[in-house]
């Protein structure tokens, strides 16, 4: 059988609001970033290592973390991409402002990485390996927006 | 069926809003609980399965969010999408399968993130139901409605459903709701759709269960007390409510035939000593006993009455308060199992039933009992 | 040993294509279930469970389980629902094999399904990230693969031509196989040419966004040859989804397949994967995985990935071809493409690959990919397993 006209039903709009609990770790994360511009991970009693975003379980040794230490605020790419391709932003329902500089910041102290908005205003001087800082936002509400972007330094 | 046994449970306290904790904290919880309680560390554990809903979360791959925390780094790992005796299911398999000596078997939801009736309502076809802005209350009222009418049911006998499983969550300090009610309490409270009351319905509620399950040689090993599985069905009718005989349970009384066809149970009454079922409403309780064929069709109202379903009847039913008293979705059968597993070893303190031996467990996917699965276990091998 | 062996003995592909408003979802998934009943010359009432994934929120339903009985034929049936990401797929395939394997069911029909064109895929592949700490920045798959791509080049020294080189060879399989969407050859100059997505990723690099099912039917050891003559053997499976967050990931490595790969290899006894294997599927969602995946699976020396491709081994007649679907660069229904891997492979085993056949296949590999770097991974064997 063939349809003479296909028909599409579109449910824009219906989307589900959530309120997404940030937890006892990353509270205390954006609450340290809102009022001090300081930067904390956990650290694993175990095998040492630095978690940045902080957590409560060291996933390779299964033991919680309850030890917090100031990492960054500066620190280097690990990796990155420059997006330049248009798409729905979920969190707003809009197109995301394309080109953007999105990486993986390691802070100096930590042993994992940071995900967040690199400055592209030179392109050229974005590698891995190249020494970043974060841009604070002055007006900031205790979450990842209170960093603005990272801007490769020295 | 080969031999395989529950050797540890861990349940979170069921709250209204765990705003304090992630999906992952509450893992950690409930996890650490089960292995403290099969007197095991994480390296006895061979594999993992997760079990969480992508919608409930407001995440796709929502099991991406508990790896860590159910300790899968170095593990095989899978993710059921379902309630948790799904996943338990699904773990028991991949202990039989011969694959794996031991399952750790996780499941959570907070239903406090979200809008409950928005989730719900997204499991309507898109096509046909959902503009209609159906929900899982508005649908299980229709049920409700239907089961009534064919029944005799009366909105007084669901009425205590709720007043029994309220009272029972008094004795169970990880319970949401304990609450000492009456009927006219029941029939008094708000009505949300007819004929439901708010006091017919259960809450909204955050909460985690992990269960360990492991194979015959395995299940002595580490010193806890093994319960043992001794049949599981799982089945589903059709989906569209208008294809459905919507006042019966076909599915469930297929899923739980088979289910005690494999424990060998030929009388079900007589024979089961506790209950735990999927009691998201009151009405719920009593329909689903007479789908199992724990209750001739259609007088569970009236057994009700007499007392039979209450901690010293004579089959009782959601002794631990049941999902009425708190009831996160995902979780909600797992907990179901777990709660069998304590009774069954003697370990449900206040609310123990004496001399419980074997009990059944059950837990519901979809809209209004679609997909139902069914534990049966057994406290001797 | 497992309580009973298990085997491939029907596979059924839906047609794949961009969009399909000619069928709604349900529609979609029976088109796949009817194709692999066929296969095996069964009907609905042989099957004893079914194994149904997909991603969501690509499609905004909720409970697919259960929305889907219509198109499955799950009614009165076990049907369990699986979902792991782009990962799905391969999940379902392990499902299968263990809801078998168990004794719990002789057969058992598993599906993944997508219908890609329904949403905006980069946008509900964003909310597979941390809604706190990860969607401010994540831009969907491209973005993570991409970080991935760049941490390799500069470790190795990669380039674009290298990955583009993996493009062109999977698109040039795909030309001989009907259920791939995209069939038509391209050229190195045009990957390159073609727009940056993400730095180092152009378009051609990546997979596009389809709609389409994919149908898999598993049965135990005492009624799989009964079924067919020559049963797909599962030989071993086993997978990692380490990370919880991408930030912990090791870019430029994949250590979720070599973790799963070396487990396989020591369940079944290989030692020399390059020459025991005759052909791989691999979840290869763009080029440059072609070049560091097949390092993570023991067939190159780390560093030597392009090396390896640029000599031609992978090619079809080569010393070990790749994806002579085509695969994931020519076609993705994201639920379904870890399934076709596994069917495909499956084919290649069984000799039914027709244009796309690799000859005299004893063992076959068939992988996903998806979720924070994660990796499924299931070894296919014409033989049945000894263990």
């Amino acid at each position: 059988m063939t349809a003479k006209e296909n028909l599409v039903i579109e449910s824009k709009g219906s989307g589900q609001p959530f309120n997404y609990a940030v937890g006892m770790y990353g509270s205390k994360f954006f609450k340290e970033l809102r009022e001090n511009r300081k930067l904390l991970g956990t650290k694993c009693p175990k095998c040492g290592k630095v978690y940045v975003p902080p957590r409560r379980v060291c996933g390779e040794c299964f033991v919680e973390m309850t030890e917090f230490v100031e990492v960054g605020p500066k620190g280097i790419i690990g990796t990155f991409t420059i997006l330049r391709y248009a798409f729905i932003d979920p969190e707003t329902g809009e197109q995301k402002p394309v080109p953007y500089g999105y990486g993986f910041i390691r802070f100096d102290g930590a042993d994992t990485l940071f995900q967040h908005y690199i400055s592209i205003e030179d392109e050229s001087k974005i590698k891995i390996g190249a020494r970043v800082e974060p841009v604070f936002s002055e007006e900031r509400k205790g979450n990842v927006k209170d960093i603005l972007c990272f801007k490769i330094i020295e | 069926m080969d031999r395989a046994a529950v050797i540890g449970v861990g349940i979170t306290k069921i709250e209204a809003n765990k705003v304090k904790e992630t999906f992952a904290d509450m893992v950690w919880e409930a996890v650490n609980k089960a292995l403290e309680d099969a007197k095991m560390t994480i390296d006895d554990i061979d594999n993992v399965v997760t079990t969480s809903n992508d919608f409930w979360d407001g995440r796709t791959i929502s099991c991406m969010a508990v790896g860590d925390a159910s300790g899968a780094r170095h593990k095989n790992v899978s993710c059921v999408e379902g309630d948790g005796t799904f996943g338990a299911f699904y773990g028991l398999s991949r202990v039989l399968s011969g694959s794996y000596g031991t399952t750790l078997v996780t499941a959570h939801s907070k239903g406090s993130e979200s809008v409950s009736s928005l989730i719900t309502n997204a499991a309507f076809d898109p096509i046909y139901d959902r503009s209609l802005g159906m929900d899982m209350i508005s649908a299980c009222a229709m049920q409700a409605r239907a089961y009534m009418h064919r029944t005799g049911t009366t909105p007084e006998q669901m009425a205590m459903v709720s007043v029994k499983n309220h009272g029972n969550a008094m004795l169970n300090p990880l319970s949401q709701l304990p609450m000492n009610i009456t009927v006219e309490d029941v029939l008094g409270s708000e009505m949300i759709s007819d004929p439901l009351h708010k006091l017919d319905c259960s809450p909204v509620s955050d909460g985690c269960c992990a269960v360990i399950i492991a194979n015959e040689k395995r299940a002595s090993q580490y010193g806890s007390l093994p319960v043992w599985i001794k049949g599981v069905s799982f089945c589903s009718d059709s989906y569209f409510l208008g294809d459905r005989e919507l006042s019966k349970a076909k599915s469930l009384t297929q899923a739980a035939k088979k289910a005690f066809s494999m424990a060998q149970i030929s009388d079900p009454l007589s024979e089961i000593d506790v209950a735990e079922v999927y009691d998201a409403f009151t009405y719920q309780e009593l329909m689903w006993l007479e789908a199992m064929g724990l209750c001739q069709d259609g007088k569970a109202g009236i057994n009700l009455e007499k007392g039979y379903y209450g901690i010293k009847g004579k089959l009782p039913v959601n002794p631990s308060g049941g999902l009425l008293s708190g009831h996160p979705v995902i979780a909600g059968g797992l907990i179901r199992i777990a709660e069998i597993v304590k009774q069954l070893r003697g370990e449900a303190g206040a609310y123990q039933i004496a001399g419980a031996k074997k009990g059944v467990a059950h837990g519901v996917n979809g809209l209004c009992g679609q997909s139902h699965c069914v534990w049966i276990l057994d406290q001797e091998k | 040993m497992p309580k009973k062996r298990v085997a491939i003995v029907g596979t059924g592909q839906t047609y794949h294509k961009s969009h399909r408003p000619d069928v709604n979802g349900q529609e979609l998934i029976n088109e796949a279930v009817k194709r692999a009943l066929q296969d095996a010359d069964l009907t609905i009432k042989d099957i004893d469970a079914v194994v149904i994934g997909n991603m969501d929120h690509f499609e905004g339903i909720n409970y697919v389980d259960c929305w889907s009985v219509d198109g499955s034929g799950g009614i009165m049936k076990p049907v369990i629902k699986l979902t792991t990401g782009g990962t799905t797929g391969s999940t379902l395939a392990i499902g299968g094999y263990q809801l078998v394997a168990s004794g719990f069911f002789e057969k058992v029909l598993i599906i993944g399904w997508e219908k890609n064109s329904e949403s905006d895929t980069t946008g509900a592949i964003t909310t597979a990230f941390d809604p706190v700490w990860d969607r401010l920045v994540f831009a969907g798959a491209i973005s993570g693969l991409a970080a991935e791509a760049q941490a390799y080049m500069a470790k190795y020294g990669a380039t674009e031509k290298d990955a583009a080189r993996v493009s062109v060879r999977d698109r040039k399989h795909a030309c001989n196989n009907p259920h791939a969407q995209l069939r038509r050859e391209i050229t190195i100059e045009d990957v390159l040419a073609s727009p940056m997505l993400a730095d180092p990723i152009h378009l051609l690099d990546v997979c596009p966004r389809t709609d389409g099912a994919c149908a898999v039917i598993m049965a135990n050891e005492d009624c799989a040859g009964k079924i067919t003559a020559v049963p797909d053997w599962i030989w071993a499976t086993a997978n990692r989804h380490k990370y919880t967050y991408l930030g912990d990931v090791n870019w430029g490595e994949l250590d979720s397949l070599a973790g799963a790969s070396r487990e396989i290899y020591a369940k079944a006894g290989i030692r020399e994967p390059k020459k025991e294997i005759d052909v791989i599927e691999l979840y290869q969602p763009y080029s440059f995985a072609g070049i560091i995946w097949i390092e993570d699976l023991g067939i190159a020396e780390r560093g030597k990935g392009a090396e390896y491709i640029w000599s031609g081994a992978t090619d079809m007649g080569g010393e070990l071809p790749i994806n002579p679907s085509g695969g994931v660069i020519a076609c993705n229904p994201i639920g379904a493409t870890g399934l076709i891997r596994c069917a495909e492979a499956a084919l290649q085993v069984m000799g039914k690959a027709e244009a796309r056949q690799v000859p005299d296949v004893n063992f076959a590999i068939s992988t996903g990919f998806g979720g924070c770097m994660w990796s499924d991974m299931l070894l296919h064997g014409k033989r049945k397993p000894d263990f």
